[in-house]
């Protein structure tokens, strides 16, 4: 452990530490451009430069030395403000003055350390360079002449992206950063690229222009695009969201998002739902109308149907308490024919073991061996792929695959698609695993199908004999597509004995045992085509999809970014989503909608009157809620379940990651990512879904 | 008793009907025919708000929203698109001159010398709606008033 004295204060750092980050550990600054925590280390803007006393007579890079016992370390000599100095003077000399139109004016870190470490004008009269912009899709924007070279952008398409398309040419003044020929950055990942680049060399497309930094107001939320729950920031101006950025979370997201997460909120303004909505009777199309007579005509119609032919459906972005409300309603009508499980999966949903992402996602640091089952990573949780392609990085752990082949960015072992596959890997391996933490990370794609219980069964067969749940270990993870999936879990929205899940219900509206039916923004299976037509359909939600297509009653709700909910990731985390704009119209939070609703219908209201009641009625009833933000580790219980395992090879949940849920259907720039990054053949998967 | 002399022989009016006297025929008025005649303005006058435009005909503004965000009374409402062209250029820009209090900051913070307070001093209006200034209105006004707003501009640049 050296001991290194920087500006007279002496500190014990771990070996291996650079001299940038000791100073980082004493609260002292020192300015940076190429130099990123999450990425490795170039040396190349010489912005970090301090004096080492004894060292050599000239100034050294922070960020690429090594801090060694003894070593004393001035960051403000004069010396070193001159080098600073210069440095800056010579990145100046081709930056354009483009601060006033440019979009990362306000929050660009050329622009504040030319304030604090430049000279104040320039001596520099000669021409300056410019460079031609390049295409980097249609989410990131480029003004290449503003670019000096950091490279950061480059070694984050290598080392977090798995893209390496990005390079730098040329040499000298003449030096440019560029796509190799006839490559197309296509990631997941690019918008993470706006936000490491120091300067305003990449931009974000869709915010362009837009707004200014110092203009908006900013909200710390949690996504819904996919299960994990990475946190963000919404930065909005009014009434209007201006763009979502990534919020530092090392157990989740570390700084990075995806870009479903980033660009998808301009769905949020389209096709939304803002006024309650009747089905006319003779014309048969929805007519606008109020909240009165909306809840009335739903009391009209529910009249004289009992409990038991009363069932409801939870959609992928519902909040837990909305759930929990709606739960409470239908048991108080008398009914428990209640699924969140919209894709028609069934797994054991009585152990929370089961269904949890079980060693966290901080635990795929420590993984040594990686099975991937029926999942693709890269579009279910983007987060998790890369955590993956970090540990694979650093340690070359081996991966991998049953189920269909998919490019993950990281080489792996495709050892098969079928159940049977896996049961053949666990017998050859079954105690001869060497890993000492291996993992299995199970897609919730592989649970949508009729024998979806003796595949849980299977797996957890499979998780014991390789040696996957130890004491001190349980890499048994499940990696939900479903923002509200392990939420619903948890607060058992699903059937209880006796009663109808998902199947049983659709069925049901077909032949007359579910007469009525809730739609809590339901909208991942074509409702007009599975719902019997005789069955009578209250939809709520945001967006008019595909749930609001079929529906008789439609009642407007907030989205993600318009309310205050918990949500659940699939670690089983339960975390705060915070309201940063308000709803369109007349929408109002769904938990409120069914507080209101249960006046009109059920013979007691419901016995919370704000959020906060609602959330004392749903810690008292389940613990984990109590901790907002951390995991409850869950207990590992066997499980075995009748009936065979079909030879049907695994499927996948998401088709289209840029449209796999109403907010992306609705969102313009997810279907210019959709032309611009899938194939044809996805490209119509998407639109039949869609349609 | 020159007290009594002075009271008696009412020196003081004479002498103050002596002094109207002597500003009547003698000395050189100062009052001007105003609205026929105007005062002197310093090119630093800071009047009405105008936006000016480039000799070509391009409007200078570009959007960056400086003059809005420095504004003290909050009477700058500014709102921004790329232009078909590609260029940064406002869709709305809407001063409330009902709010503004004339202290020039708008005109200090713009980098492309777009938002400038003219010399014109005389825009009472009648409805307090009249005073509420769009985009329209302020290039108009940068239209009528560029020839005295440059040579100000020119005159004050020694100083700056």
């Amino acid at each position: 452990m050296p001991k290194i004295t920087i500006n007279d204060m002496e500190i014990e750092v771990e070996a291996g530490t650079n001299i940038l980050q000791a100073a980082e550990q004493l609260g002292i600054e020192i300015p940076r451009f190429c130099y990123h925590d999450k990425l490795s280390v170039p040396a190349n803007c010489r912005m970090c430069l301090v004096e080492v006393e004894g060292g050599p007579p000239k100034p050294v890079a922070s960020c690429a030395m090594a801090c060694g016992d003894g070593m004393v370390v001035k960051t403000e000599s004069e010396m070193v403000k001159k080098a600073r100095k210069g440095v800056m003077e010579m990145m100046l000399i081709n930056h354009p003055l483009d601060c006033p139109v440019c979009d990362q004016g306000g929050e660009c870190d050329l622009q504040d350390q030319a304030v604090a470490y430049g000279f104040d004008r320039s001596r520099y009269n000669e021409s300056k360079r410019s460079v031609n912009n390049k295409d980097f899709g249609p989410l990131v924007g480029t003004v290449m002449t503003r670019c000096i070279n950091c490279t950061r952008c480059v070694r984050f398409a290598e080392e977090i992206a798995g893209t390496p398309v990005l390079g730098q040419f040329n040499r000298g003044e003449d030096a440019e950063i560029g796509t190799f020929i006839g490559e197309i950055l296509d990631t997941e990942l690019s918008g993470n690229l706006v936000d490491i680049c120091p300067v305003g060399a990449l931009t974000s497309k869709p915010y362009k222009y837009s707004a200014r930094s110092w203009e908006l107001t900013k909200t710390e939320t949690i996504d819904v695009h996919d299960a994990l729950g990475s946190n963000i920031r919404i930065d909005s101006r009014g009434r209007a969201l201006m763009r979502i950025l990534p919020r530092l979370n090392d157990d989740i997201n570390e700084e990075w998002i995806d870009d479903r997460t980033r660009y998808a909120y301009d769905g949020l303004a389209a096709g939304r739902i803002d006024e309650p909505y009747i089905r006319d009777k003779d014309s048969g199309k929805l007519r606008a109308a109020t909240w009165d007579e909306a809840f009335s005509f739903i009391k009209n119609k529910l009249a004289g149907i009992s409990g038991d032919n009363i069932a409801a459906l939870a959609g992928d972005l519902v909040d837990v308490e909305s759930m929990v409300a709606m739960k409470d309603m239908l048991a108080s009508l008398g009914s428990t024919n209640i699924d969140c499980r919209t894709d028609g999966s069934l797994f054991n949903t009585d152990s929370r073991g089961s269904y949890l992402f079980n060693s966290t996602i901080n635990g795929i640091d420590e993984a040594d061996a990686i099975v991937l089952v029926g999942v693709d990573p890269r579009h279910e949780g983007t987060m998790v792929n890369a955590r993956i392609r970090k540990n694979w990085l650093e340690r070359k752990i081996p991966v991998s695959l049953i189920g269909q082949p998919v490019d993950l960015t990281y080489p792996y072992e495709h050892v098969g698609t079928s159940p049977q596959d896996l049961v053949k890997l666990v017998k050859e391996y079954a105690g001869k695993m060497e890993a000492k933490k291996p993992m299995m990370i199970i897609g919730s794609g592989v649970f949508a199908r009729e024998d979806g219980h003796a595949i849980h069964a299977m797996l957890h067969d499979a998780a014991e004999k390789l040696g996957i749940i130890t004491d001190s270990w349980n890499g048994f993870n499940i990696l939900h597509s479903a923002a509200s999936r392990v939420g619903g879990l948890d607060v058992g929205f699903v059937p209880t004995k006796g009663s109808e899940g998902f199947a049983e219900i659709i069925e049901g509206t077909k032949d007359g045992s579910v007469k009525a039916l809730f739609l809590l923004g339901a909208d991942e299976f074509n409702a007009r085509v599975n719902i019997g037509w005789k069955c009578f359909v209250v939809y709520q939600g945001h967006h008019g999809d595909h749930g609001a297509s079929r529906a008789d009653v439609v009642l407007p709700s907030a989205a993600y970014t318009e309310k205050d909910g918990i949500y659940v990731n699939t670690e089983g985390r339960p975390q705060l989503a915070r309201r940063a704009v308000s709803a369109p119209g007349q929408a109002k939070e769904d938990w409120a909608i069914i507080r209101a609703m249960s006046e009109h219908i059920c013979s007691n209201p419901l016995p919370y009157n704000n959020l906060l009641e609602l959330r004392d009625r749903i810690k008292k009833e389940w613990p984990i809620f109590k901790n907002i933000g951390s995991v409850t580790p869950a207990k590992w219980d066997g499980y075995t379940a009748k009936g065979k395992m079909a030879k049907d090879d695994f499927g996948l949940p998401v088709k289209n990651y840029y449209l796999n849920n109403p907010i992306c259907r609705a969102s313009k720039t997810m279907a210019e990512c959709t032309e611009a990054f899938t194939s044809n053949e996805e490209q119509t998967e998407g639109k039949e879904e869609a349609a | 008793m020159d007290n009594f002399a002075r009271s008696f022989l009412l020196t003081e009016i004479v002498k103050g009907f002596l002094l109207t006297l002597k500003y009547m025929f003698f000395v050189p008025k100062v009052t001007i025919n105003y609205p026929y005649e105007k005062g002197p303005i310093s090119p630093r006058f800071r009047g009405e708000h105008a936006l000016r435009r480039y000799p070509n005909g391009e409007e200078r503004c570009i959007a960056c929203k400086l003059c809005e965000a420095i504004c003290p009374a909050l009477a700058i409402t500014i709102e921004a698109e790329p232009r078909e062209d590609g260029s940064r250029r406002t869709t709305k820009y809407d001063i409330d001159m009902t709010k503004c209090i004339y202290c020039g900051l708008c005109q200090e913070a713009c980098p492309v010398d777009a938002i400038v307070e003219g010399p014109n001093f005389e825009f009472a209006t009648e409805t307090r709606e009249e005073l509420y200034y769009n985009k329209q209105k302020l290039l108009d006004n940068g239209d009528r008033w560029e020839a005295q707003i440059a040579s100000n501009i020119e005159a004050d640049a020694p100083y700056r």
